[in-house]
């Protein structure tokens, strides 16, 4: 399959990617790694008269911790789950980038396009919900800090406006006593989630839950939030009951839809048990555990 | 950069871009269109039909070459992007006309029935073992979980990959 033709300009910096982004009047589109959206040029589902190649833009593939974490956006799959920061510290990320794709289109894949693409399947957004992250953009009005929870307005959509490019993705350091897991369920590897489930948790000294964050993979037009669970769980104690009560309280805000991979009281039920598990997963991390 | 040097026409009237790649040891000018996927540039401007279009929706794996040593999907990625680059591709393997370790490794293993999926995963295979020596079984399995095969329920590809794995230890250790 060959896609429609197009324009094509090497982006020497993140200037230049704005402008020629901006020249495009609204037809450009960005390519980084390219795992979503070549396929979609390939079935003709997009036609950019313009494709702005960032990757050769220097430091927009850089991992750095200093009061947050930072991931430029350009950083590729492969390379998060190789950083030994991200591998000591926020083994979330790793539980999410192992389970995107498969192994080849992780070593082409960004995360910041798998944010930036705004596809409800894409496995980031709900981690990214879970962790409280933001996502920097940078346009010709200049460079502003977007809370994730304001990035995703519909699938395939974001708040970036047509010249803005993503720079990059930060992550709050974790708490003491914090920990966060993402389980997906999928029929095989490279496929899209059934459902996935992603959880933060810190606990106060008392082993409370201090701040709770879960994000919801395939269960509504963008990756959703899903505030009750968060809520059934602060300033509690992580029993049974408790947990339980907070899976289903996830199962309920999420909107999944009956496709080829189940009908959506099937999918209903992974979240919530997928919810509870990702709860069990966090609080073993936060507690000392892997 | 190279791709923005002045474009010509072809005969379907679409700009074409020169771009300079080093295939195998050999280095290449071309002249290709944007949307010219890095597969179609391989076999239909270089005729190298060693690497294969399987699925066409990366899905399969059949198309994987290694781009700057990294195992990728040519299906997926667009033969500009390439510019500059260094590629292998199952041709490149063979030197000498001595067989490259995987290629011994599935040969002696009967890694193969009809050898459709063989080049890509050959080359992911290349790829992996250059980061990893002395592999498990599960993480050949994980490291070829990007490249299907109907043929042979993968027990002989893993037990060819893991053959060139410990002939390149034995080569490696040789040396030392």
């Amino acid at each position: 399959m060959i896609p429609a033709a197009f324009e094509y300009a090497v982006a020497r910096d993140v200037a230049d990617a704005i402008q020629l982004l901006a020249s495009s009047g609204g037809e450009g589109k960005v390519l980084a790694g390219g795992q979503s959206l070549i396929p979609l040029m390939k079935f003709r589902l997009a036609q950019p008269a313009l494709l702005v190649d960032v990757n050769r833009i220097a430091g927009l593939a850089q991992i750095s911790e200093n009061g947050e974490l930072r991931i430029g956006a350009l950083v590729r799959e492969a390379d998060l789950d190789m950083n030994p920061i991200v591998r000591e510290r926020y083994p979330i990320l790793v539980d999410t980038t192992r389970v995107i794709a498969d192994p080849l289109v992780r070593n082409m894949a960004t995360v910041g396009g798998n944010l930036a693409h705004a596809d409800p399947a894409n496995d980031h957004p709900a981690t990214m919900l879970a962790l409280r992250a933001s996502v920097v953009a940078q346009g010709q009005k200049g460079e502003r800090v977007i809370p994730i929870d304001e990035f995703f307005v519909d699938t395939f959509t974001t708040v970036l406006a047509p010249d803005e490019i993503l720079t990059e993705i930060r992550i709050p350091k974790p708490a003491a006593r914090s920990g966060g897991a993402y389980l997906k369920l999928e029929r095989k590897v490279g496929d899209f989630a059934i459902a996935g489930v992603a959880v933060m948790l810190a606990l106060d000294e008392k082993g409370k839950v201090a701040a709770a964050g879960i994000g919801v993979t395939n269960a509504g037009p963008t990756a959703i939030r899903a505030r009750k669970a968060e809520e059934t769980l602060r300033g509690q104690s992580l029993d049974d009951k408790t947990i339980a009560a907070a899976a289903a309280a996830a199962a309920a805000e999420s909107k999944p839809w009956s496709d080829l991979r189940g009908p959506a009281e099937y999918k209903l039920d992974v979240i919530r048990v997928l919810t509870q598990r990702a709860i069990r997963q966090a609080l073993a991390r936060a507690t000392g555990g892997k | 950069m190279a791709v923005q040097t002045a474009p010509t026409t072809t005969s379907r009237g679409q700009r074409t871009l020169k771009i300079h790649v080093t295939v195998n040891g050999a280095p290449h000018d071309v002249d290709v269109e944007a949307r010219t996927l890095l597969v179609h540039f391989l076999r239909e401007n270089l005729g190298m039909t060693g690497t294969h279009i399987g699925c066409d929706t990366t899905n399969c794996g059949a198309c994987t070459v290694l781009v700057n040593g990294r195992a990728v999907k040519s299906c997926t990625m667009f033969a500009v992007q390439a510019d500059q680059a260094t590629i292998t591709t199952v041709e490149g393997l063979e030197k000498d006309g001595k067989l490259h370790a995987i290629q011994d490794g599935f040969h002696q293993e009967h890694g193969l029935q009809c050898g459709f999926c063989t080049p890509g995963m050959m080359m992911t295979a290349v790829a992996f073992l250059s980061t990893n020596n002395k592999p498990t079984e599960l993480q050949i399995r994980e490291a070829i979980s990007g490249n299907l095969c109907r043929c042979t329920g993968y027990v002989n590809i893993v037990k060819s990959i893991d053959h060139a794995a410990r002939t390149m230890r034995e080569t490696a250790e040789g040396k030392a």
